[in-house]
């Protein structure tokens, strides 16, 4: 069935850039804060599915490692002269949008939900703030070369990168689906955006835990039927690590390849640290500890092996490449 | 090339130098870095580089399995009662240098559930925290070489070094060199950052050889001291 997909781009030969990105816009969405940086270089060189690691709390704070996100959105140069156009009458300040002041960029999106001391100094940044940026990072998601139909689930904030998925995805000529899920009304990312974007999107389910929006439940339980009536061959998920295992029961389940970005801890995002490893199946069958930041984010659901995941912990299977060594280290 | 190499028990530091030794890719090594800051599976778990007799131990079979022209540092961890004595233990059985500092035993715990932050329950704690943990330890070796007490040898210094200026410190405390770990992830230039701030800090302070620069801290101490 991998035989369907394109290969995954193989690791870039340009530099990924770094920069220092100034922030042009942030409003809240929910729960959540979506921010705008000036990203000279980036959006060039992203596909939906890849990342950025975030430098947070400034040149001189002990919070040393950066804090990844999904790529949102990322337009070059030509698509933001429209948010100069904005930015013409941008006392428009609800949406805190100006233009950037120095020189003219691409710029990268994200949607942040505010948890810890990195991602609050994040969302507390102010327009003409700046932050350092790396990306784009990781393996995008991989497009199938016939136009089937897709499922897109979405959990939380990880719906984000995947309007962008399922507006390619659509230009391929696929039926693309969606589902969002989350605890409750206010997590949901991109209920509006996914029902007014018919063009882009044939279905949108939404699922919450205490039913405050549309099927009360998980996405899982509604995911069976969304895959049986459109017939999906490829469903593609963002989310937490419970939900993506489920996602992935289902869709094997129903004949369809899963291909999950998965979020795993990572201190670097560029693979030099190792916090990231976890175990994947390889071709030929073998477990191996892998950086989920250089060979993921996004892995074949069915190669993951989720038995090693439980309680929030990650475990060297006993079966994995070199796990005896691995030990007492 | 400097290779770093681990093991479980001193007979896997042999198995891995030879190892080493064998690779085609040989020729590329310009030392060896033995990190014997690592548990001890054979010692109830404890860090080599916590007790004298096993750090030579290993460091005397590694001596063996390398060639003599391929010069050998042994890597410290500050977890100790007395550094100085582990430094002189290594030197004496045949490291060519030290390495100062490897991370610090710490844990942390996630306040949400009330459990242990991460798997292994303790890990390795590293950055600009540990910057002054360093310099000391550095100080403290460099001082025992200077009064005579164990041979003297070069000293890589690490451990905190996001800055020229943090490398600074470590080089007039006794460091010939600078590894730079934790800030990397901050920075991914920051290594080169670092050796070009750090040239520019010398020739700003009049510094001809960096050399010279070298352990110069101990020879400006508060003489009322
Ligand atoms: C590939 C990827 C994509 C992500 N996309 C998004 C997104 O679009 N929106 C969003 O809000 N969040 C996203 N996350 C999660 C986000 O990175 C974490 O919530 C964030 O790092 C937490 O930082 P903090 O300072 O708030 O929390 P702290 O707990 O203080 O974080 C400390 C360190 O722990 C690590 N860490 C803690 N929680 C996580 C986590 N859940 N995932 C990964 N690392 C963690 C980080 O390395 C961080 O440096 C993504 C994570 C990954 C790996
Ligand atoms: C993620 C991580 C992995 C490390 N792995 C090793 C290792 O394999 N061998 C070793 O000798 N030191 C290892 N270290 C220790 C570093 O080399 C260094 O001694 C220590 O982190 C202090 O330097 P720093 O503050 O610049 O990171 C590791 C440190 C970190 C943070
Ligand atoms: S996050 Fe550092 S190696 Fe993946």
């Amino acid at each position: 069935m991998s035989g369907a997909f394109l290969e995954p781009t193989p690791q870039q030969s340009v530099r990924t850039p770094q920069l220092t990105g100034e922030l042009i816009a942030t409003r809240r969405v929910g729960a959540y804060h979506h921010l705008t940086f000036v990203a000279p270089g980036v959006a060039e060189l992203a596909k939906p599915g890849q990342f950025v690691a975030v430098a947070v709390g400034g040149d001189t704070s002990a919070n040393l490692l950066r804090r990844c996100f999904s790529i949102y959105r990322a337009s070059s140069v030509d698509k933001v002269s429209s948010i100069h156009n904005v930015s013409s009458i941008h006392n428009v300040s609800s949406i805190n949008q100006v233009s950037p002041s120095g020189t003219h960029g691409g710029t990268v999106d994200v949607v942040v939900a505010a948890r810890g001391p990195g991602t609050r100094w994040l969302t507390g940044l102010s327009v003409h703030d700046e932050v350092n940026i790396i990306g784009p990072l990781g393996h995008p998601f991989p497009l199938p070369k016939e136009p089937v139909a897709c499922v897109l689930v979405g959990g939380g904030y990880g719906s984000a990168p995947l309007f962008w998925l399922a507006a390619e995805l659509r230009e391929r000529g696929c039926h693309v689906e969606m589902v969002l899920g989350a605890a409750t009304k206010d997590r949901l990312f991109g209920v509006v955006e996914a029902r007014r974007s018919r063009r882009a999107m044939d279905g949108v389910t939404v699922t919450t835990d205490d039913g405050s929006m549309g099927i009360k439940g998980w996405v899982s339980d509604v995911l069976t039927d969304v895959i049986r009536r459109c017939h999906a061959d490829v469903v593609y998920g963002c989310g937490p690590m419970a939900m993506l295992k489920s996602i992935t029961d289902v869709a094997t389940a129903q004949g369809a390849v899963a291909q999950v970005a998965v979020e795993e801890s990572m201190a670097c995002g560029i693979g030099v640290c190792m916090t990231c490893v976890m175990p994947v199946v390889g071709d030929d069958g073998l477990t191996r500890m892998v950086r989920s930041c250089v060979e993921g984010p996004v892995f074949r659901g069915d190669r993951v092996r989720w038995d090693a995941f439980e309680h929030g912990w990650c475990a060297v299977p006993q079966d994995a490449h070199g796990a005896v060594a691995m030990r007492g280290h | 090339m400097l290779a770093s190499i681990a093991g479980n028990t001193a007979g896997e530091f042999a198995e891995v130098a030879a190892v080493l030794r064998q690779s085609p890719a040989f020729d590329a090594v310009v030392g060896v870095e033995v990190n014997i800051s690592c548990p001890n599976v054979a010692n109830r778990g404890l860090v080599f580089a916590c007790d004298p007799l096993s750090s030579a131990t290993v460091i005397a079979l590694v001596r063996e399995k390398l060639p003599r022209d391929i010069p050998i540092f042994a890597k410290l961890s500050p977890d100790v009662t007395d550094i100085v004595e582990i430094a002189g233990a290594c030197v004496e059985a045949g490291a060519d240098g030290l390495t100062m500092i490897n991370t610090l035993l710490a844990m942390v715990i996630d306040t949400e559930l009330l459990r242990p932050q991460v798997a292994g329950v303790t890990g390795g704690l590293s950055g600009p925290g540990i910057g002054p943990v360093a310099v000391r330890a550095v100080w403290q070796v460099r001082a025992a070489m200077i009064e005579g007490r164990i041979p003297t040898v070069p000293i890589i210094g690490v451990g905190g070094v996001r800055t020229g200026d943090d490398a600074l410190q470590l080089v007039a405390a006794g460091a010939s060199a600078i590894q730079v770990g934790t800030a990397t992830f901050n920075d991914p230039t920051a290594p080169v950052r670092v050796n070009r701030e750090l040239a520019a800090a010398l020739q700003d302070k009049g510094f001809a050889r960096f050399s010279d620069a070298v352990g110069i801290a101990h020879s400006r101490l508060d003489p009322r001291r």
